[in-house]
């Protein structure tokens, strides 16, 4: 994104561009009969044409490069956004997914002919296997949060199987929304755990919360303080004796590849993030791919199809109990290239480099911002860290959110703000390893001159952005008059 | 800021008895705290509203609040003028900023145990 | 490979700066137990042409560049040049989730205008910026449907993708719906059946064209669902809605559909996209990312998402889904790929494919070796019965660089023999003359 030029024809949509006859592609001519339309579909024979745009091909290359202008990407600067893990995303995977034999096989094709496709999810289920400590692997889940619900779905399955139902997730006070959002998709009710002042579960909130209707407890670790829970152990213990099964939201496993994996700790389900951990692009909100790992009691309970390998043959199996399907066909084959590519790319060894080095960065990062802003966890963090704005609120009536604001200005992308909830204007702060010194160093300046205009120019930051290509962006009257949708009669707002 | 003929409970609800009927809506301090409310969601006439439970939500652009009835009884109106205009909250909490009116039971007791003006701004001193 | 920048001399000065000796105090809270006392059992990396040959030898292992005559829900249609160009662009693809919108305006209107074409479309008011797929849609829309009728039950005809019923089924493991299926007959949904199941329920859901191909008594489905008090969900192939009625105008409330014959591969079978459409007066139950134009602090024109106390983020167990993604460049891809076709261009894909299905369905049933298994009218893909063994027939004819249809009796044993035929506007008809031809020659 460009900061130093002004903005054409912002807000012009596509359907204001072109002329009414203007096309771009045309189909090709028909070489065979043409049936009448009205005798094929009768009664369900479109009357109106739908109104989409009539361009040609270099007004769709000149609008998207538009609007490619006002984004900001991994590509663009840095972008710090913590829990979401933005690393540099390697091009060797768009090319891998845009192969022939990658891109154009249909789903249902012969297992004989889809080999290679079929051995690279094979292999991309064993290598997840190894880094997450538990044997079975799902490839299906659409999504982080979608692998939250076919995990606990699983889970679900394998209570009801021991007929043992169970009625109660626990979830602690820092977690994801997606969390007791997927507990209440999946029928359960949400119980609240606490955190302690180190950061970590409150383990006597713990005990006092479990008990025989519990079916599970969802956790991420390091947690979203971005901390490591150092009483995992005692934990997941204390959760396998009340006859509850452990799942960890893999959202932070960037953190902790090479030093420890969740089956170790003590999980019994986990999914993996592979637009985080594995680099594959998050494509401005997703395709993501959110595969899930879990312990061999559980593997019957997954989801058709898993891919096995049969003999020097490789094919989609149904596991014996499995609890259905989450979505259509095998999963998000083309984030799974990538995510492969990235894992065979770096290798086992460059995998622990990985988090090695995002532990460090981040450490260097809160390290040279602790004394310009509040760090409510005195310890060290693992891959990412949350400071607070709070003393900027009470002192010079700045919130958080003017400060990420005024981050666009330095050309940084905001770290993810006001969450977790239990830090009062959090500012949850992930630089990646894929950032060198230079930046960092850049980052933590913007941030000090920050504070600074904090201190002697509120003003300034409540103001902020300046430099963008649009100012902040009035949220409540988007909501209290949705214009959700283009209208072919109706006009852009006009500029005021 | 919290008038004195109304009475308060600790969800941030204000209350005013008129005969047996009790208007309800939310504070200043409240609408303060919620920014711009951009929607609120109310009860239909003849629903019972109960002490102490939920009768709606209120929403902000990035929160959502539960709006807790501080008497029980009939609901007799509610504020429909808030459906188009819910920023009506922010700007006259106390008056055209109102949400139901309640038919309460018994209006000699109907508003014990809440809070006066005075009780009210030294709670939320306490929760700032 | 490696992407790690920081060399070993800054990394001492980084430790410096924290104050620890190495890294690996930082990792001292990790219990000495549960530590993983060796290194990663993965080969070492490879370097980038090592990488490269590897993946080009896994992807040769395929069959692909076949002519393909199978659909069941992933459709092999032509992807314009430009729809690549367009998502190919870095400033899309490895940007976050458009939280920050100053800086995000570029994915915003994209998705606005896609969400702006999903509604023209299907005929409906609002669209949200997609879900993970056209199965997950339509169990998100029975959801939605409990939520907004305050049922519980739904009612699927038993002629939806089997896979889609079967996600609907996982969905509702958790008590949160119940699911029944109503029956078909000849390929179509039975409706007098449909209407003694639709009592109390939340929403009929319907498929037109469906599995089989069929094109639906959409008009009555609806009316049947709104005749009990239910939502009637519908759900589409959006390159037929270029010639077919948009089911808004039908009745539908809410209109789900798998996107990727919009201007996606068929990559397997994803990533494709879930289109999610309804009527405006349900917006506040829809589950997902929307999209709405406003205006900035200066008055200019900008867009937002918006309705976000629906959300997980913000509702956490009280919201309308778990979802906290959207397939965002698979929808840039739809959007891209409309406003290269256009409306003229849509229904001349939609009528080359029914052209070429019909073509290649009455060329098949004269090879004598094929029965109808519906009479229904159909579109672009339909079911015959096949009289032999399938299973051989497809692998003679994979042989011969062909994708012989779908066997339906991966999903239905009780469907053996019957295979689903589907024909997009690719294919030509010296192709579909040497293919029918193959199949009786066998």
């Amino acid at each position: 994104m460009s900061t130093d030029r002004t903005y054409r024809d912002l807000g012009r949509l596509i359907f204001e561009t072109g002329a009414p006859e203007s096309a771009c592609v045309t189909p090709p001519a028909l070489d065979v009969p043409e049936p009448d339309l009205q005798t094929v579909l009768g009664d369900a024979v479109r009357r109106e044409p739908p109104a989409l745009p009539h361009v040609t091909e270099v007004e769709i290359a000149r609008h998207y490069e538009r609007l490619a202008g006002l984004n900001f990407g991994v590509d663009t600067g840095f972008y710090p956004l913590g829990s979401c893990t933005m690393k540099y995303n390697p091009r060797i995977g768009e090319r891998a997914c845009r192969l022939d034999g990658f891109a154009n096989l249909h789903p249902y094709q012969p297992a004989e002919s889809v080999q290679g496709a079929l051995r690279l999810m094979h292999e991309l289920q064993e290598a997840l296997a190894e880094l997450s400590g538990l044997p079975a692997v799902t490839l299906q889940p659409a999504a982080g949060a979608h692998g939250e619900l076919t995990g606990l779905m699983v889970i679900r399955a394998y209570h009801e199987s021991r007929g043992d139902a169970r009625r109660r997730v626990l979830v602690p006070d820092s977690a994801h929304g997606t969390n007791p959002a997927t507990v209440a998709m999946c029928g359960y009710e949400v119980t609240q755990v606490p955190s302690d002042e180190r950061g970590g579960v409150d383990v006597e909130a713990l005990k006092a919360a479990l008990g025989p209707d519990v079916a599970a407890i969802m956790l991420t670790n390091p947690n979203t303080l971005g901390l490591f829970d150092e009483n995992i152990l005692e934990v997941t213990r204390l959760v396998h004796e009340a006859g509850a099964l452990a799942y960890y939201d893999g959202a932070n496993m960037n953190a902790i590849m090479g030093k420890v994996r969740p089956g170790d700790m003590g999980f019994d389900a986990v999914h993996i993030n592979l637009h985080k951990t594995f680099g594959t692009p998050h494509g401005g909100g997703g395709p993501g791919a959110g595969p899930v790992c879990v312990r061999e009691s559980l593997a019957e309970f997954l989801p058709d199809p898993v891919v096995v390998k049969d003999g020097d043959r490789y094919v989609f199996a149904r596991p014996a109990r499995a609890i259905g399907r989450m979505r259509s066909f095998a999963g998000n084959f083309g984030v799974l290239v990538r995510a492969y590519a990235y894992i065979r790319g770096v290798g086992g060894d460059g995998l622990a480099e990985v988090s090695e080095q995002a532990v460090v960065s981040a450490n260097y990062v809160m390290a040279r911002l602790k004394d310009a802003y509040d760090v409510p966890y005195e310890r060290s963090c693992m891959h990412e860290f949350v400071a607070s704005g709070a003393r900027f609120r009470k002192e010079h009536g700045v919130r958080t959110l003017d400060i990420a604001k005024r981050l666009l200005d330095y050309g940084v992308h905001p770290p993810t703000v006001y969450f977790p909830l239990i830090v009062d204007e959090a500012l949850m702060i992930e630089p990646t390893e894929t950032e060198s010194l230079e930046t960092l160093d850049a980052f933590v300046d913007a941030m000090r001159a920050i504070a600074e205009e904090a201190e002697q120019d509120p003003d300034r930051l409540r103001g902020a952005p300046y430099t963008t290509p649009v100012r902040r962006l009035d949220e409540a009257r988007a909501v209290k008059e949705p214009d959700l949708a283009w209208r072919p009669t109706e006009t852009a707002p006009r500029e005021a | 800021m919290y008038p004195s003929d109304l009475k308060y409970d600790r969800e941030h609800e204000w209350v005013r008895l008129d005969g047996d009927v009790a208007t309800i809506g939310i504070t200043h301090y409240a609408q303060d705290q919620l920014g711009e409310v951009v929607y609120v969601d109310l009860p239909s006439v003849g629903d019972e509203a109960v002490a102490g439970e939920s009768f709606g939500e209120i929403e902000s652009v990035k929160s959502v609040s539960e709006l807790f009835s501080p008497v029980s009884g009939e609901i007799v109106e509610v504020n429909g003028a808030l459906a188009g205009a819910p920023e009506l909250v922010n700007e006259s909490p106390y008056e055209d900023g109102w949400m139901i009116k309640v038919r309460v039971a018994d209006a000699a007791t109907a508003l014990d145990g809440l809070m006066t003006a005075d009780e009210y701004e030294a709670f939320i001193a306490g929760e700032a | 490979m490696r992407f790690v920048p920081v060399t070993c001399e800054q990394r001492e000065r980084m430790l410096a700066a924290i104050g620890v000796r190495s890294a690996e105090e930082l990792f001292a809270p990790i219990p000495e137990e549960a530590r993983l006392k060796r290194p990663i059992a993965l080969p070492e990396g490879l370097s980038e042409v090592e990488l490269a040959a590897e993946l080009e030898a896994l992807a040769a292992a395929d069959a692909s560049g076949l002519v393909s005559f199978a659909g069941a829900g992933c459709y092999d249609h032509y992807v314009p040049a430009i729809v690549d160009a367009v998502v190919s662009k870095p400033a899309f693809f490895t940007a976050y989730t458009p939280y920050q919108p100053e800086v995000s305006q570029g994915t915003l209107q994209a998705i606005y205008e896609y969400q702006s074409m999903v509604c023209a479309l299907t005929g409906m008011d609002v669209a949200n910026a997609s879900v993970y797929d056209g199965a997950t849609a339509l169990a998100e829309a029975a959801l939605m449907a409990a939520r907004v009728t305050k049922r519980h039950r739904v009612v699927v005809s038993s002629t939806v993708h089997p896979e889609w019923r079967e996600v609907l089924r996982t969905y509702a493991r958790g008590g949160t719906i119940e699911v029944v299926e109503a029956p078909a007959a000849s390929g179509v949904t039975d409706l007098e059946a449909l209407r003694a199941h639709t009592e109390g329920a939340a929403a009929v859901l319907v498929a037109s064209p469906n599995f089989f191909g069929c094109v639906e008594d959409v008009r009555v489905a609806c009316q049947l669902a709104h005749d009990a008090g239910a939502l009637a969900v519908v759900a589409v192939n959006p390159i037929l809605l270029g010639v077919m009625e948009a089911p808004g105008v039908l009745g539908a409330d809410i209109v789900v559909g798998e996107g990727q014959p919009l201007g996606n591969p068929m990559s397997f079978g994803g990533p494709g996209l879930g289109l999610f459409a309804a009527k405006a007066e349900f917006l506040r139950q829809m589950p997902g990312r929307i999209v709405g134009r406003t205006v900035d602090a200066e008055g200019k024109p900008g867009f937002v998402l918006t309705m976000q106390t629906r959300e997980q983020h913000i509702r956490r167990e009280k919201a309308t889904s778990n979802i906290c993604s959207n397939h965002s460049l698979n929808a840039l891809a739809a959007a891209v790929y409309l406003s290269a076709v256009g409306a003229r261009g849509l229904e001349g894909i939609a009528r080359a494919c029914i052209a070429k299905a019909r073509y290649l369905h009455d060329a098949l049933l004269g090879t004598g070796r094929f029965e109808r298994f519906s009479d229904a009218p159909f579109a672009h893909e339909f079911a015959l019965r096949y009289h032999g063994d399938v299973e051989a027939m497809q692998s003679a004819m994979l042989e011969r660089g062909y994708l012989a249809g779908v066997h339906a009796a991966r999903f239905d044993e009780a469907l053996a023999g019957v295979v689903l035929f589907a024909a997009t506007e690719k294919r030509t008809r010296s192709q579909i003359d040497a293919f029918v031809e193959e199949v009786a020659s066998l």
